[in-house]
C-alpha cells in the first residue's frame, strides 16, 4: 500500500467543490422543468393527438430512450458546429438533459394520463367542463398524485446524470472535481468528498421531495 | 455537411472500421452483462443479509442498508473514478475493463438488491407465516416458496434496469475502455465527421437496446397476465 | 403433566403495546381447547406464539415438560416439529399444486421418502374429501377447499398439537359444515388441539374446554356447559348472549 489519505489537505478545497454543486443542482433543475413542459406536451399529444403526431412523438421517445445521453450530447458539441450552430459546453449538456428528460418525461406522464380512469372523464364531460378545465381539475390533480414517485425518482436521477457535464468542462462538480483533482493529485480524497456531496445533495433532495409529497399531494413517501 | 457525410462514408466504413465497432459493440455488450450478472448475485446476498433477525447481526443489516443507499446516490461517472484512482494508489494493477466492470457491480449490486427486496415484499407475508410455521429454513422457504413467486415481479424490472445500464456504460468510454462511445470518440478525433462517427454509434446502441427494451415490455405483459406457478 | 402449558405470557407486535398480557392456560394431552372472544382480542396472536411466530415478550411455555426458548433456533425446529397450524386465510403456498403443498415440507424439510408421503398424502386427502383434486392450483379452489387442503396440509406434518385458527370463518355457510366435518373426525382420534372458532355448536359439540379471551386476556375458562350455560365473568356473558343472538 503506497498510497496516505490526506483528507486534510482537500477540506480547503470544499467551498469550491460546493460551489460546483450549485451548478449541479442548476442544470438538474432546468432540465428537469424544461424536460417536464416537453413531456407534458408530448404526453398530450400522444393521448389526444393523431396518429401522425403519436407516430412523431413516438420516435422522439424511442430515438431517447434507447440511446446513451452522453453520445447524443457529444452529436451536440461536436456536430452542430458543423451546421454552424455553437452551442456553450453548459448549453450542449443542458440541451441534451433536457431532450433526454423530456422523452422519459413524455412516458411518466403518458402513464399518468391513462390511470385517469375514464368514468372521471365522461363525470367532467358531463359536467359540461372544457377539455382545459378538465386537464386543469380532474386530470393535473389526478396525475400529479399518481406520478409523485416517479417522477422524484427521476429528479434524483437527473440530478446524478448531470455529473455527465464534468467530461465537457463544465465548471460543475464533477467537472470541479476534475479540476481540483488534477492540481492536487489527491485523487482518492476529493472523488471521495464529490461523492459525498452527491449522497448529501440527493438526500437533501428527496427529503425535500418527500415533504411536498405530504404535504401538497397527501402521498407517503419514502425517503429511503 | 451532407456532401463531406457522404464523402467520408466510403472511407469510414471500411472492412477493417466495421470489424472494430462490432468489437467495441461486444464489449459494451459484455461490461453491462457481467457487470449487472455479478450486481444480481451480490444484489441477491444483500437482500438475504438483509433479512437476517437478532441484534448479533444488526451491524451487517447496517451496513447493507447504508451500502444500498449511498451507491444508489453516487454518479456512475465519479464511482467510475474513485474505483481507477483507488485501485492506481493502492498500486493494483487493473485493466480499464476491469475498473469499469467493478464500478458497475458496486452500483448494479445496489440497485439490483433494492429491485429484488421489492419482489420479496411483494409476496403475500402469510406465504413467508407458513414456511416458517412448517420448519423450512430461511434457503428453503426462498427456494420453494418465495423466489417461485417473485421472479415474475423481479425480472421485468430487473431487467429494465439491465437494458438501461447499456446506455450508462457509454461512460466509460471516459476511462479508456475501448466500448463504442470511446471508438466513436476514436473516429470522430481522426477528423471524421461527428454526425457520422456518433451517428453510427447511437445506431448501434439502439440496435442493443430497441429489441431488448421491446422483448422486455412483452415479458411485462406476459407475467402480468400469468398467475402464480 | 400438560401437553402445552403456558404461565404469565406476554406478547407484543409493538413494543409496549401488549396484545397478550398474561395468559395462563393448560391443555392436557388429547384434549380439545375452544378459544372463543370478539375480534381483536388476540386469538390469533396467541396461536402464532404457540408455533414460535411471534416471541413472546415475557412469561413461559412449556411444551410435553421441554420449555420453549424462543431465540433458540434448535428448540424453535422441535416446537414446530410438534405443533401444525391451520391458519384463518389458508395461507397455501400459491405456487404448489395441492398434492405438493400437502407433500413438500414432510419430503424437503422432513427429508422422508417421496413415495410414502405420497401415499398418506393420498390417503389425507381423501379424507378431507379431495382425493380428486391433486392437481389444482388454490386459486382453482372454493375457500372451503383451500381450508381443507391447509388441514391436510398440517396433518402431513403429523403434529402432536394441531390448532386451528377460525377454520370456518372465511367460509360461505354451505361450506362450513364440510370442514367441521374433517375436525370432527380428527377430535374422535384423539389428538391434542386448540381451536379458534365462533361456531357455537360445533364448539359446544367438541371441545373439552373452552376459554374466553377479551383484551388480550383470559377472562374465563371452563368446560362448554359452564362458559355457555352458566357464565361467571359479565364479559363472558355479554359475548355468549350476543353471539347466541346470532
Ligand atoms: N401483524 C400485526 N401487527 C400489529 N398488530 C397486530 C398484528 N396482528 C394483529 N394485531 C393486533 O393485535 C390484536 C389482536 O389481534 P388478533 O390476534 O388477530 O385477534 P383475533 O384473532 O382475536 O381477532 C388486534 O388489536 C390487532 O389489531
Ligand atoms: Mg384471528
Amino acid at each position: 500500500m503506497d498510497y496516505t489519505f490526506q483528507f486534510g489537505v482537500i477540506a480547503k478545497h470544499l467551498p469550491y467543490l460546493i460551489g460546483g454543486a450549485w451548478l449541479s443542482l442548476l442544470l438538474a433543475f432546468l432540465a428537469f422543468w424544461a424536460g417536464a413542459v416537453i413531456g407534458l406536451l408530448g404526453a398530450m399529444g400522444k393521448t389526444f393527438g393523431g396518429r401522425v403526431l403519436y407516430r412523431v412523438i413516438d420516435v422522439y421517445v424511442v430515438f431517447f430512450t434507447n440511446t446513451p445521453a452522453l453520445v447524443q450530447i457529444y452529436v451536440i458539441f461536436y456536430g452542430l458546429p458543423d451546421l454552424g450552430i455553437v452551442l456553450s459546453p453548459f448549453n450542449s449538456v443542458l440541451l441534451g438533459l433536457t431532450l433526454n428528460c423530456g422523452a422519459y418525461l413524455t412516458e411518466i406522464q403518458r402513464a399518468g394520463f391513462q390511470s385517469v380512469r375514464r368514468e372521471e372523464l365522461e363525470a367532467a364531460e358531463t359536467l359540461g367542463m372544457s377539455l382545459w378545465q378538465t386537464v386543469r381539475y380532474v386530470i393535473a390533480p389526478h396525475i400529479a398524485k399518481t406520478l409523485y414517485a416517479p417522477l422524484s425518482n427521476f429528479y434524483i436521477w437527473i440530478v446524478l446524470g448531470s455529473s455527465m457535464a464534468g467530461i465537457f468542462a463544465v465548471e460543475e462538480l464533477t467537472g470541479r472535481a476534475i479540476n481540483v483533482s488534477s492540481s492536487t493529485f489527491r485523487t482518492i480524497e476529493v472523488f471521495t468528498y464529490t461523492a459525498g456531496i452527491y449522497v448529501v445533495l440527493t438526500v437533501v433532495a428527496s427529503a425535500l421531495l418527500a415533504l411536498i409529497g405530504r404535504h401538497a399531494f397527501r402521498v407517503k413517501a419514502r425517503i429511503f | 455537411m451532407i456532401e463531406r457525410i457522404v464523402d467520408e462514408i466510403p472511407r469510414f466504413f471500411t472492412w477493417y472500421n466495421t470489424i472494430f465497432f462490432l468489437q467495441a459493440m461486444g464489449v459494451t455488450l459484455a461490461l453491462t452483462l457481467i457487470g449487472c450478472g455479478l450486481g444480481s448475485i451480490f444484489g441477491f446476498a444483500l437482500v438475504y443479509g438483509r433479512q437476517t433477525r437478532g441484534r448479533l447481526f444488526t451491524p451487517v443489516r447496517v451496513l447493507i442498508v447504508g451500502y444500498v443507499e449511498i451507491f444508489r446516490r453516487i454518479p456512475f461517472l465519479v464511482l467510475l473514478f474513485i474505483v481507477l484512482f483507488t485501485t492506481e494508489g493502492f498500486g493494483v494493477r487493473v485493466s480499464f475493463f476491469g475498473i469499469a466492470l467493478i464500478a458497475i457491480c458496486v452500483i448494479s449490486t445496489a440497485y439490483i438488491s433494492e429491485i429484488i427486496r421489492a419482489g420479496f415484499e411483494a409476496i403475500h407475508r402469510n406465504q413467508w407465516d407458513a414456511a416458517e410455521a412448517m420448519n423450512f429454513g430461511r434457503v428453503a422457504t426462498l427456494r420453494y416458496v418465495i423466489m417461485p413467486q417473485a421472479w415474475k415481479v423481479i425480472l421485468p424490472p430487473a431487467f429494465a434496469y439491465f437494458v438501461m445500464f447499456i446506455k450508462d456504460t457509454a461512460l466509460a468510454s471516459q476511462m479508456g475502455v475501448l466500448e463504442l462511445t470511446r471508438v466513436a470518440k476514436i473516429f470522430n478525433d481522426r477528423g471524421y465527421s461527428a454526425f457520422l462517427t456518433f451517428g453510427t454509434c447511437l445506431l448501434l446502441y439502439f440496435i442493443l437496446s430497441y429489441p431488448l427494451t421491446r422483448f422486455g415490455q412483452r415479458l411485462e405483459r406476459r407475467l402480468a397476465s400469468s398467475r402464480n406457478r | 403433566m400438560p401437553h402445552l402449558e403456558i404461565a404469565d405470557l406476554s406478547a407484543s407486535y409493538e413494543k409496549g403495546v401488549d396484545v397478550l398480557s398474561g395468559i395462563d392456560l393448560q391443555v392436557e394431552r388429547g384434549e380439545i381447547l375452544s378459544l372463543i372472544g370478539p375480534s381483536g382480542s388476540g386469538k390469533s396472536t396467541l396461536l402464532r406464539v404457540i408455533v414460535g411466530l411471534l416471541p413472546p415478550d415475557s412469561g413461559r411455555m412449556v411444551v410435553d415438560g421441554t420449555p420453549v426458548n424462543f431465540h433458540d433456533k434448535r428448540s424453535l425446529r422441535d416446537l414446530r416439529g410438534r405443533c401444525a397450524i391451520v391458519f384463518q386465510q389458508y395461507n397455501l403456498f400459491q405456487n404448489m399444486n395441492v398434492m405438493r403443498n400437502v407433500t413438500i415440507a414432510p419430503t424437503k424439510i422432513k427429508k422422508r421418502a417421496a413415495a410414502s408421503v405420497r401415499a398418506e398424502a393420498e390417503a389425507l386427502l381423501e379424507k378431507v374429501g379431495l382425493g380428486d383434486k391433486h392437481d389444482a392450483y388454490p386459486d382453482e379452489l372454493s375457500g372451503g377447499q383451500q381450508q381443507r387442503v391447509a388441514i391436510a396440509r398440517a396433518l402431513a406434518l403429523k403434529p402432536e398439537i394441531l390448532l386451528l385458527d377460525e377454520v370456518t370463518s372465511a367460509l360461505d355457510p354451505e361450506l362450513v359444515n364440510e370442514v367441521l366435518d374433517a375436525v370432527r373426525v380428527l377430535a374422535g382420534e384423539g389428538m391434542t388441539m386448540v381451536v379458534v372458532s365462533h361456531e357455537m355448536g360445533f364448539v359446544r359439540e367438541v371441545s373439552t374446554r373452552v376459554a374466553m379471551m377479551d383484551e388480550g386476556r383470559i377472562v374465563e375458562t371452563g368446560t362448554p356447559e359452564e362458559i355457555f350455560d352458566r357464565p361467571s365473568a359479565g364479559r363472558t356473558r355479554d359475548f355468549v348472549a350476543k353471539i347466541l343472538r346470532g
